[in-house]
């Protein structure tokens, strides 16, 4: 079972689109899982044969737990097994256009690195090389991001003490669920999954939640979580969880710019008059690619803070905060967002807000975003100040593009404008830096036709 | 087209977009995005399928017309098919 955001702590399988025997290549969908939020469906992280379909349709499962294994050969790949190779893993090697499958692992339990697809990548030309400007860093341990959702990698991070613990207790650390800072094992998880109340190892949910529930409660949920009121129910608790733990353990930090769009407006209004109405540009695009290029010039706001460290992501995948019908919010990404043309992201917007609404979005879309733009101005919200989505460490806000008195030149005219916020992450980055991303969304937006 | 026709195609063309939105009870006058809970991309999505059901393109200089229902089925009733008495 995958982590499907940072919200996730479980799953239900609701049904397989595959099955024993089948052929499946790495991307191909091989189920559909019911997250608390949405129905995603779960690519392939590899190329193979079905051997085993492991969790029956219905069954709500912690996140990690194996869901089937593909062959042919061993342990390398299985389809529910995110933590497999960590996101920066498989960021790199899509960007890349390097087949994990293909790779031969040299981490623990072949586990495939940075180092790995590096290599794989070096042995023939890049396809994309434009796409990541800075070269490939050093690999920094691959900390896996998705691991502080505390999916389940093949090594988990275990803190000394739980270690020992672990030792002592006969408990076995990879079917243990990690609290501690992006994941990490601590004792009192080592603790709690050795004397669990039924004998079976409980996934804690996340600091401060309580450790164990009612298997009886479990499947009372994994059934209402069908249901429309069960569902937003379980929505909340999962956005409830994830914001609480944002506030909890994120010093943000809160800029606003107000940005001068009579240049991208006017372009947009020519532009859109030119096409057909389906090709229509909207603000948000615009305003989404000028935060997805920032992001490119100024550090310290596209990546992930994990393991006490920041760690910049090579590429935009921009997260998109997509208001359900009926409740709920969801922020699957527009990945390589900064290399796409606006028509692209437009076409890419529109794709994500219509399968997110209808519930068929794929599992890298949740998982992906290293940096998360929302925009409230369609509601007709001038200002928004973001909570930023672990483990990300920026979350951009835009509200209502609207005409307003602005003095230039000594003149006062009427100008259409928008606030840009910026929340950004005190420990990732300080206010000067988040000033400069602000004032680098408000200069590409100059100059629109560059975009 | 008459206003009743108009009404028709534009609930037709919202309900495409807002499938669970209460049409029948709508205020002629109020903001057709702030009711219906409608952003942009969804504005976009409808101002297209009406445009498209009505066998004309809609530019976005005529958005304000669109605002509210009574606005829209004026529009649409002055725009699609054969010109009513109301066009202007």
């Amino acid at each position: 079972m995958p982590s499907l955001g940072a919200d996730m702590d479980e799953g239900t399988v609701l049904e397989w689109r595959v099955k024993p025997g089948d052929q499946v290549r790495k991307g191909d969908i091989v189920a559909v899982v019911d997250t608390d939020k949405a129905a995603i469906e779960v690519e392939s992280f590899s190329s193979g044969t079905v051997r085993e379909l492991l969790v029956q349709p219905g069954s709500r499962v912690p996140v990690g737990t194996v869901l089937a294994t593909i062959g042919p050969r061993e342990a390398q790949a299985a389809a529910g097994r995110a933590g497999v190779s960590s996101p920066l893993v498989r960021h790199l090697a899509d960007e890349r256009g390097v087949d994990l499958a293909a790779v031969r692992g040299t981490g623990a339990d072949g586990q495939v690195t940075r180092a790995d697809v590096t290599r794989a990548a070096g042995e023939r030309p890049a396809p994309r090389p434009a796409a990541a400007p800075a070269p490939v860093a050093p690999a920094p341990a691959a900390p896996a991001p998705a691991a502080a959702g505390a999916s389940g990698p093949v090594r988990p991070r275990v803190s000394p003490l739980a270690r020992r613990l672990a030792g002592e207790l006969s408990v076995d650390l990879t079917a243990v669920r990690g609290t501690g800072r992006g994941g990490v094992i601590q004792a009192d998880d080592v603790r709690r999954a050795a004397a669990p109340p039924g004998g079976v190892p409980v996934p804690a949910q996340g600091t401060g939640q309580p450790a164990a529930k009612p298997a009886a409660g479990q499947a009372a949920r994994a059934t209402a979580g069908r249901t429309g009121a069960g569902r937003a129910q379980a929505a909340r608790r999962a956005t409830a969880r994830l914001m609480a733990r944002s506030k909890r353990e994120i010093p943000h930090y809160y800029l606003a710019n107000t940005i001068d769009l009579t240049a991208a407006m006017t372009w947009l209004r020519e532009r859109n008059r030119a096409l057909a109405m389906t090709d229509r540009l909207v603000p948000a695009a615009l305003l989404m690619k000028a935060a997805a290029v920032a992001a490119t010039r100024v550090p310290g706001m596209n990546g992930f803070w994990t393991e006490d460290e920041y760690h910049p992501a090579d590429q935009v995948h921009l997260g998109v905060a997509i208001s359900l019908r009926g409740g709920g919010l969801i922020t699957p990404a527009i990945r390589g967002a900064a290399g796409l043309t606006p028509d692209d992201l437009m076409r890419g917007l529109r794709d994500l807000v219509a399968r997110a609404r209808s519930g068929r979005l794929r599992a890298a879309e949740l998982t992906d975003a290293t940096i998360t733009v929302t925009n409230l101005g369609d509601q007709g919200v001038e200002t928004v100040y973001g909570v930023i989505y672990p483990p990300q460490v920026a979350l951009v806000g835009f509200g209502k593009v609207a005409e307003r008195p602005v003095a230039a030149g000594g003149m006062v005219g009427v100008r259409p404008v928008v606030v840009s916020t910026l929340a950004a992450d005190h420990r990732a980055s300080d206010g000067y830096a988040g000033a400069r991303y602000l004032a680098a969304v408000a200069d590409l937006l100059q100059r629109p036709e560059e975009l | 087209m008459t206003p009743e026709q108009a009404r028709a195609v534009i609930e037709r063309a919202l309900g495409e977009v807002a499938p669970d939105a209460d049409l029948v009870g709508l205020d002629p006058d109020a903001d057709l995005r702030k009711t219906l809970e409608l952003d942009s991309l969804d504005f976009l999505n409808f101002v297209t399928g009406l445009g498209t059901a009505i066998g004309q393109r809609i530019e976005e200089d005529d958005y304000p017309r669109l605002a509210t229902m009574a606005g829209t089925i004026e529009f649409v009733a002055a725009a699609g098919g054969q010109p009513s008495a109301r066009s202007t």
